[in-house]
Formats: structure tokens, C-alpha cells, sequence
């Protein structure tokens, strides 16, 4: 049961640790907002993923259960 | 005034250390929320620091209680420490130190417990570390002969200086921060299309 | 066959168009509305019917307590949303009925996209069918409130049939107005509940949605006026009726609004009529279907296409808002799409990064484009961007706006080119500066007040 990382857009302002912590999934665009890898966290970076949740200080990033990664309606 | 026993020094020492820890603490805290950087350290590093500082400064605090409840030369009850004004022996200035205690407290334990709480609350009570940082200043100023004068007193107005200057180009961030509505108007004016020749790269990002 | 009314047509292929016109009030002979159109539009174009007229032609509302028929005949008739979206209905209706406690449901009149009239028509000429629509579907998921969301000044006729239907009865439960800003995300389903709530009309981040969790945290359904006129024929004259229009797949009627070069009107078409029925590809160069967050077709290829998603996905587009602007040959399709795109950048909530930087972005380059002689950098950094923001944001502002983009880019590519090389195919200049084809409000928002 893998987890998805996902940025709540509207809390994150770009802080940039998830970044540093966890550059296999994360990357920063050219204006230092995450661009985060929409697959499921593999097993092996679960601990970093959390640590990531973690330290964000906007508390932006999340973890959703497989299932729950909701679509947006307009 | 106090005895001169080993305890009795031990509470000053990790009292003037805390008052280090807790001034390095709030600067850092600054540095987090205005996406400040530690020269050559990863931006981690100052989230780390400020936390991890924090939880140290907590330690320091508790042994500086500690100690001074276990000294004998006067009567300290322990729940002083957190509970104010609970002390007969410097019963004012003793209790500010358990009231800064208390919300440092109260800071640590909503930050340990962030995933679970209201954003808006959260922010709430960290921001009480505007109120901790001169009531424990004031607490050590009051309760300790050795801060009244001498080194220790330059360096306690020294921590003083650096928490005023910090929380005032907190405050001065603050007021040139753009309300969101006027952001999006902001970008757009200042990336209005100009001609073939000689055009204006913007690559600044307007922070939010 | 007895004089054709004026405001309808019957082509050779035997679909059926019913037109109001926007702004007139013509003559038409009156036409009962038992298999054909207009299902939703008055029978006499411009006159709307008040109370009882609208109780004449179809009768009071049918409650039946509950939500198994309603829900069952709106999942047999497979009505999807007309706010844009397209949703099935009955899994939206069925997700509120089952949660437990409070429940809200809000009729979202608020038609934020600036080239489309038809919420506004449909309030104003038949605002009962919407009202029953949403006393029926409340009644249907046990809602204990009931919202009506519009913008400013939309109301008149509105209040005025709350008042006729409150004097006798016919609501089962109070409907309580309340106002939408003029913003082009006001009505985006959490941007709404987060203004009902008493905040700006800002979206906020999904999960959880509003169906879960919305207005004061109870399950809330949102439910486009279009929609809720519809579900309120449904509930009348059962599935059966409603799929005797349309396709198997997408049955049923929808409102389209047409802008071709001599006017602007709201068309009432069965779904899967050609598109040829609604505007001549003669005489336009390209054809925005969907809204500003649509796209862009070569008018060669609107003439071999249907009105409905199937056909339309096919080639990128989707009905969207109903929108479909025939663009005439002789205006400059950048500079249109550069005005758009920039309002679009400006109705940005600002709230998350990708956004508020790439929007601006991309509207000065494409700004860029439309006029004589553009960098080279400016094509590949407009690419660069529209990849960078879709799917980034709290809401799908950011991908219309980039499906807008790309097609643009894909559709107007010759004018590009000749653009770049200092020409322009537009003969109309004048027009084209003065009058623009695709409309757009005259005022950006700049602060806070602007979103209440």
C-alpha cells in the first residue's frame, strides 16, 4: 500500500526543503515552487518522504493513501 | 543572593547559556518564516537548527530549574518551575520564568503536533514566542545579581539588541508584504509585454 | 406545414435548434414542448413566463419525498452537469444523500465565463424551472438549506419568482440569495462554498470536497442552474423523455451561447446536432468551443463535427460552457487570444505559486507574439511555462488556461509566423482594437474587496 507525496499548492510558499530532502522525487521549478513525482512513494524513500511531510514549515506537503489522491473539479 | 554551592552555580550557567540558546532560537525562527539562508548550509539546515535549538534551550531550562530547586540554601519548590508565582523566594521574577516556560511549553508541544492541529491556531500560539523571549529576558534580568552588571549584563543587552533588530525587520517584511489580490496585479504589471528589442527579463518571484 | 416561428429552425437531418435571442424580444408561434424543443427556453422567445404560466405548461412541481426516484430517473436519464464539468449528476446527488446530518445544496448561477449568456437567459427567462430543480434535487438529498448563487444584478427576476412561489406554497424549503463577485473563479465549486462561508471567492485545496466536507464543514452539493433546470423535466416526464433528444451517451438538450460576426445568442440544441447547425464555418477562420478555458478548432474541422463530448474530445475540445465563438477571418486570432489570456492571468486567485508567476508569464509572451516581430526566446519560454503550471494549482485555472495556450498556438501557428515576420492576416484592424470579437469585462480585479 503505497502512499502519494502531494503539495497543497495554496499552503506551500516555496521554502524549498522538501527539495533538499528528497531530490528523487522532488524538484524545484524555475520560480522555487515543488514539482513533486505523482507515482506512489517507492518503499525505499518511505522514511525520507515522511522526514520530508515532516519539515516542511508550511506543513504544505502531504502523504494520501493510494486511493485518495482526489481529482479537482472546476 | 544565593549560596555557593555546585547547584547553585549550575542554575546560572544553564540560566545565561538558555538565554543564548533561546535568543538564537527566535532568529532562527525568523530566518525560517522569511526563507532566510545560513550562509553555506542547505535552507533544511535552518529549519533543523531552529528546531532542534529549540528542544535544547528546553533541556538547559530544565536543568536550570532543577538545580535550583535542589540547591537548599533557599526554598525553591519544584513546581515553580511551571506553575508562576508558586515560589516564596523571588517570587516575582521567578514566576515570569515559569510563565515563558509555560509557553515555550505550549510552543513545542502544538509544533511536535503540528499535523494534527489547525493551521491558524498553531500560528497563534508560535507567535506567543514574541511574548516568551521578553518575559524570560525580564526573568533573568530580575532574578540574577550576576546579569545586573558586569560582562553578563553586556551580554545580556547584547541578546536584547539582536532580538529587537530581528523582530523589527520581521515587522518591516511584513508591511512591504503584498496582500494576495494585489500579487497577481503586481506580476502583471511588472511582466507587461514590451517590444522585440530590449525587453525586460523578470525573474524575480514576488513572495507570498 | 404551418409557418415556420422565426426564432426556429428544423435542418434537413431533422435536428431541432430553438434560439433566444439575447437582448430582443421577437414574435414566435407557440409550439408544445412535448418531444422536441425548446425544452428549457420559453415557447414565445423573449417573453418570460412567470408563475403561472410556468405551472400551465408543466404543472407543479412533482415531490416525491425521498431521494429513490429522483436520483434513479436523473442516473436512467444520465444527465451530466452543464457547469462545465459534465459530471453524472446522480453520483453527485447520491454521494450527499447518503452522508449524514446537515446538508447543504447551492443552484451555482454564477456564470463567471465572459462569453457566455445562457445562466443569465435561463434565470431571467425561466427562472421557475431552476428554482423547482432545486426545491427537487434538495428534497432528493435532504438538504436543510438552500443557497441561490449569483452575480450582482442578476436578480430581479428571480427575487421575483422566490416571492410568487413562497405566496403559495410551492417551495419546500427557503431559498436564501447570495451574491457572487464578478471574478471568473467565483463560481469553481470550492471558491463558492468558500464565499458562502463568508471568505473571499478564493477555491481552496482539494480534499476534501465539498460533497464531503463543504459549506460549515456539512456535505454540500453544487449544482449548475442549467442542470437543475433539467432535472426539473426529468422529474416530470421521466428518462424516457429526456433521452429522446440527443445521443445514448450524452442525451438530452443544452444551451450553447453563439458569437458569430453579427450577433451573440443563446441557442437551445439537442446534443450531437452538428455544429454547422449553430454557426457557419463560412467566413471564420477558427472556433473557440468550450469558453476561455476551451479550445481552439480550424473551421474546417467545426463543419464535420457534432455538438457533444464524444466528437469533440476527439480533437482536444469538450462543450465546456457551451461556448462556441466563430471567430470571422478578417481579426487577428493572436491579439484576441493574447486579450483573453491576459484577463485570465488577471482572475488568477493568487494563491499558489505556479500560478501567479506562470500566468502573467505567459500572457505578456504571448502579448509578444500578436504583435510585429517577437524574440525567439519568447516561444519556447510561453511552452516552457505552460507545462510548468498545468496540474499545479489548487484548481484547474491554470490547465484551462494552458489548453487555451496550446491551442492557440497549434490553431494560429501560420499567424504566427507571418507575426514574426512583421505582417498580420487581419484586414479589420479598426475593428479588431476598438470592438473585440470575444468579449471580455472592462475591470481587473486588484484588491482584496474585489473577491467579497
Amino acid at each position: 500500500m503505497a502512499d502519494t507525496l502531494r503539495v497543497n499548492p495554496i499552503n506551500c510558499t516555496g521554502h524549498g526543503v522538501c527539495a533538499e530532502l528528497l531530490p528523487e522525487l522532488i524538484a524545484l521549478d524555475e520560480w522555487g515552487y515543488p514539482i513533486v513525482d505523482p507515482r506512489p512513494v517507492p518503499p525505499a524513500l518511505d522514511l525520507e518522504a515522511r522526514r520530508a511531510v515532516a519539515a516542511c514549515p508550511a506543513l504544505a506537503l502531504k502523504l494520501f493513501r493510494a486511493e485518495r489522491t482526489a481529482d479537482r473539479s472546476a | 543572593m544565593g549560596g555557593t554551592t555546585a547547584f547553585w552555580y549550575a542554575s546560572r550557567a544553564t540560566g545565561i547559556v538558555a538565554l543564548l540558546l533561546l535568543t538564537a532560537v527566535l532568529v532562527l525562527g525568523i530566518l525560517v518564516n522569511r526563507q532566510g539562508r545560513l550562509p553555506g548550509l542547505p535552507r533544511f539546515a535552518v529549519t533543523s537548527l531552529h528546531r532542534n535549538i529549540s528542544l535544547l534551550a528546553v533541556a538547559f531550562i530544565a536543568v536550570h530549574v532543577l538545580t535550583a530547586v535542589l540547591d537548599t540554601y533557599v526554598r525553591i519548590p519544584l513546581v515553580s518551575g511551571v506553575i508562576p508565582f508558586a515560589s516564596g523566594y523571588e517570587r516575582l521574577w521567578l514566576g515570569l520564568g515559569a510563565i515563558s516556560f509555560d509557553l515555550m511549553l505550549a510552543m513545542i508541544i502544538t509544533s511536535l503536533t503540528r499535523g494534527h492541529l489547525n493551521r491558524i491556531l498553531w500560528r497563534a500560539i508560535h507567535l506567543l514566542a514574541y511574548l516568551c523571549w521578553p518575559v524570560a529576558f525580564a526573568h533573568s534580568i530580575g532574578s540574577s545579581r550576576d546579569l545586573q552588571h558586569g560582562w553578563m549584563l553586556d551580554l545580556a543587552v547584547a541578546c536584547a539588541l539582536v532580538v529587537v533588530a530581528a523582530a523589527g525587520w520581521r515587522l518591516a517584511s511584513a508591511a512591504r508584504q503584498l496582500p494576495r489580490a494585489a500579487r497577481v496585479a503586481a506580476i502583471l504589471a511588472q511582466h507587461a509585454p514590451h517590444g522585440p528589442h530590449g525587453s525586460r527579463q523578470a525573474h524575480e518571484r514576488i513572495s507570498r | 406545414m404551418t409557418m415556420a416561428p422565426v426564432n426556429e429552425t428544423v435542418n434537413e437531418a431533422g435536428n431541432e435548434t430553438a434560439h433566444e435571442t439575447v437582448n430582443e424580444a421577437t414574435g414566435g408561434a407557440i409550439r408544445p414542448s412535448a418531444a422536441g424543443l425548446p425544452r428549457l427556453l420559453p415557447l414565445i422567445p423573449g417573453v418570460p413566463e412567470d408563475l403561472r404560466g410556468h405551472l400551465a405548461r408543466y404543472g407543479r412541481p412533482p415531490y416525491r419525498g425521498g431521494p429513490g426516484h429522483l436520483i434513479q430517473a436523473v442516473e436512467q436519464a444520465g444527465l451530466t452537469g452543464r457547469g462545465g464539468a459534465a459530471f453524472p449528476v446522480h453520483r453527485k446527488l447520491a454521494i450527499v444523500a447518503r452522508a449524514r446530518g446537515r446538508k447543504v445544496i447551492v443552484a451555482n448561477g454564477a456564470e463567471s465565463e465572459p462569453a457566455s449568456y445562457k445562466d443569465a437567459l435561463l434565470l431571467r427567462a425561466a427562472p421557475n424551472l431552476v428554482l423547482d430543480g432545486l426545491q427537487l434535487a434538495a428534497q432528493a438529498i435532504g438538504a436543510s438549506e438552500a443557497y441561490l448563487y449569483l452575480h450582482p444584478g442578476a436578480s430581479p427576476e428571480v427575487l421575483r419568482a422566490l416571492n410568487q412561489r413562497a405566496a403559495v406554497g410551492l417551495d419546500w424549503l427557503g431559498v436564501t440569495i447570495a451574491e457572487a463577485p464578478p471574478r471568473f473563479l467565483a463560481g469553481q465549486e470550492s471558491a463558492l462554498v468558500n464565499r458562502l462561508g463568508g471568505g473571499p471567492a478564493v477555491p481552496t485545496f482539494v480534499p476534501p470536497r465539498v460533497t464531503e466536507r463543504g459549506l460549515g464543514g456539512a456535505p454540500t452539493l453544487v449544482q449548475n442552474v442549467e442542470t437543475l433546470a433539467h432535472l426539473a423535466l426529468i422529474a416530470r416526464y421521466g428518462p424516457r423523455w429526456f433521452r429522446a433528444l440527443g445521443t445514448a451517451r450524452e442525451p438530452g438538450s443544452m444551451l450553447a451561447t453563439v458569437h458569430t460576426n453579427d450577433i451573440s445568442q443563446v441557442v437551445e440544441a439537442e446534443i450531437g446536432a452538428p455544429l454547422r447547425t449553430l454557426v457557419n464555418p463560412e467566413g471564420a477562420q477558427a472556433v473557440l468551443v468550450g469558453g476561455y478555458h476551451g479550445t481552439w478548432l480550424p473551421a474546417g474541422t467545426v463543419s464535420t463535427l457534432t455538438l457533444g463530448n464524444q466528437a469533440l474530445s476527439q480533437h482536444g475540445a469538450a462543450v465546456g460552457a457551451g461556448v462556441i465563438a466563430a471567430l470571422p477571418a478578417d481579426r487577428c486570432g493572436l491579439t484576441e487570444a493574447a486579450r483573453v489570456v491576459r484577463y485570465l492571468a488577471a482572475e488568477s486567485a493568487g494563491q499558489c505559486g505556479p500560478c501567479l508567476n506562470g500566468l502573467p508569464r505567459m500572457a505578456a509572451a504571448l502579448a509578444e507574439l500578436a504583435g510585429r516581430g517577437h524574440r525567439r526566446q519568447v516561444r519556447a519560454d510561453l511552452e516552457r511555462w505552460a507545462g510548468l503550471v498545468s496540474g499545479r494549482g489548487a484548481c484547474n485555472h491554470p490547465d484551462g488556461t494552458v489548453r487555451f495556450v496550446r491551442s492557440t498556438l497549434t490553431v494560429f501557428a501560420p499567424e504566427i509566423s507571418l507575426h514574426s515576420r512583421g505582417q498580420c492576416s487581419a484586414t479589420n484592424h479598426g475593428a479588431t482594437s476598438r470592438t473585440p470579437f470575444l468579449p471580455l469585462p472592462a475591470a481587473m480585479p486588484a484588491s482584496e474587496e474585489d473577491w467579497i
